[in-house]
């Protein structure tokens, strides 16, 4: 078995940690594994080590591995090098690597915490605009006049309040 | 400019107080964000980043507790005086290597601190004395709260706030509290305790955060998820933890003054001998002996001598605190032997620790070892 991190001294260093539930592995040589600190408990953490490395992999077998990010032309071989993505929308463009890596470092790889203010009004505006479009197509497709003018209003009140929220602070 | 004249001095900085402080040195909740549609500071060009340093300065400025801050580019410091600010934690080390296009926001009362263009292009962090993450994460909270008005983050349903290292996203939130835990080490439970912290997920590191070695009985405790919890899930789970260490570290102290009273004496009693007699001395040296008579001090072995003095020898004994104090860059030998003398003078007011009668302890040392 070879090294995770030189692929090419065999590896002696055997390490499993169970976190919360899940088993994270990771094979080394010595060399490395003293370059990386595992020796000492008090600076050593798997996520650490495990990123860039079980994440280079990761993204290796997505489809993406060869194409650059077409915001700011970020690709693969540079996460690998640096452990660091190029722009926020990087995390769009290596969507399926990065979902494997996300799992082997967190809880979950769904948000759950704070959002920005602004993105939650939105965010509302746009549900609440979706569901009264698609009834007001089907009320026109069932040629309900009168069901559709009243979802006009609501779509065009619904528009006003935005516009106003979205003015003040 | 002299960045003496704008941080507060270590003396003061040293009064500052917080519960558990016996213990709990320092709280501390930072969060991560970036500008959307703008490439992460590692990987935008230079006048990128000057660019967005220059808008995100500006809206920082403009929130209400910020009026009075301080600010500056990097490349504005010496290396000096950025050492200062990361002995002070007021910035990273890898801020500290940073030069045009980044920079510093210091709130007056220097409990907020943004980094702008770090890794990433906002790392704000609200630093507290004592145990107060939740206070911590109020106040960061409501400070990232107000950046909203005048700052487009990144930002995804589903992944959260974007950040540069796939490891600090979603949530952005790094919640750390400085442990000084003189009791667990010298008992040998340490390891143990650092273990039991791993499982949950939480990372144990050195007082200067990632790749840091412990000098001085102090350990920084913080959590390494950041996606698929709550900010406050995470605030709260740290927060259970580190009452539990608190109690831990309380017994351990409470169970070696039972079983090894004149183990500890012997650590103090040499500590206060060295640093208060020595002419040359390492900050290795000076942080490990003064974790021991912190240590003393907590057990009032130095009667009328209160823990700011050691808080305030904690800080100016720093290699960039000494050479500030003394005018200008020195080699290590020269800030051995400033240190030794600042030292001896300084610790002149504190009489040796006075220990309960040594029979006694005898006594009760050789009652414990037969039981």
């Amino acid at each position: 078995m070879l090294c995770d991190i030189c692929k090419e001294k065999e590896a002696t260093v055997h390490l499993t940690q169970m976190v919360e539930g899940k088993t994270k592995k990771i094979d080394l040589c010595e060399s490395c594994s003293k370059a990386k600190g595992v020796d000492d408990p008090a600076g050593f953490s798997l996520a650490d080590l495990l990123l860039g490395l079980g994440a280079s992999q990761e993204m290796e077998e997505a489809d993406t591995a060869n194409t650059k990010c077409p915001q700011c032309g970020f690709s693969q071989a540079d996460f690998k090098k640096t452990g660091r993505l190029g722009c926020p929308e990087c995390y769009e463009h290596f969507e399926e690597g990065v979902e494997g890596l996300l799992k082997t470092m967190h809880k979950g790889t769904r948000h759950t915490g704070k959002a920005p203010a602004v993105w939650q009004q939105t965010k509302d505006y746009v549900d609440q605009m979706h569901e009264l479009q698609t009834l007001l197509d089907k009320a026109i497709a069932k040629e309900d006049y009168e069901k559709a003018a009243e979802l006009r209003d609501k779509i065009a009140n619904l528009k006003t309040e935005y516009a106003a929220a979205a003015k003040t602070p | 400019m002299n960045i003496h004249e704008i941080l507060s001095s270590p003396a003061a900085a040293a009064e500052r107080e917080g519960p558990s402080n016996k213990i709990v040195w320092s709280s501390r909740v930072r969060l991560a964000r970036n500008l959307a549609n703008t490439p992460f500071p590692g990987w935008a060009k230079k006048s990128v980043r000057v660019e967005t340093f220059k808008h995100i300065r500006d809206n920082v400025l403009q929130v209400e507790s910020m009026k009075e801050s301080f600010d500056t580019g990097m490349d504005k410091l010496t290396t000096l005086d950025k050492q200062i600010l990361v002995e002070r934690h007021f910035i990273s080390r890898e801020h500290a290597a940073k030069n045009t296009g980044s920079g510093l926001v210091l709130s007056q009362d220097e409990s907020i601190s943004v980094m702008i263009n770090e890794e990433d292009h906002l790392r704000m962090q609200a630093l507290l004395p004592g145990l107060q993450i939740s206070n911590a994460w109020t106040a960061i909270d409501q400070f990232d709260t107000q950046l909203e008005h005048g700052l487009d983050f990144a930002y995804s349903k589903k992944r959260g706030y974007l950040t540069a290292c796939p490891t600090n996203l979603g949530t952005g939130i790094r919640v750390s509290a400085m442990l000084h835990l003189p009791g667990l080490v010298l008992s040998e439970q340490v390891n143990q305790i650092i273990q039991a912290v791993n499982k949950l997920g939480l990372a144990v590191r050195g007082l200067y955060g990632e790749g840091t070695e412990a000098l001085g009985n102090v350990f920084q405790v913080s959590n390494q998820m950041t996606l698929g919890e709550t900010e406050s899930d995470i605030v709260e789970r740290l927060n259970k933890v580190l009452l539990q260490i608190v109690d831990h570290e309380e017994n351990a102290r409470v169970k070696l003054m039972e079983s090894k009273p004149k183990m500890v004496y012997n650590h103090i009693g040499r500590a206060y001998g060295i640093l208060a007699n020595a002419h040359s001395i390492s900050s290795k040296e000076t942080m490990n002996l003064l974790s021991l008579l912190r240590l003393g001090m907590d057990m009032e072995l130095f009667a009328g001598t209160s823990q700011a003095l050691i808080n305030e020898l904690i800080i100016i004994t720093q290699p960039a605190h000494l050479q500030k104090a003394n005018d200008g860059k020195l080699s290590a030998e020269k800030r051995d032997l400033l240190r030794a003398d600042l030292l001896r003078e300084r610790l002149k007011g504190v009489d040796r620790p006075v220990v309960p009668d040594t029979k006694t302890l005898e006594d009760s040392q050789n009652q414990a070892e037969s039981e």
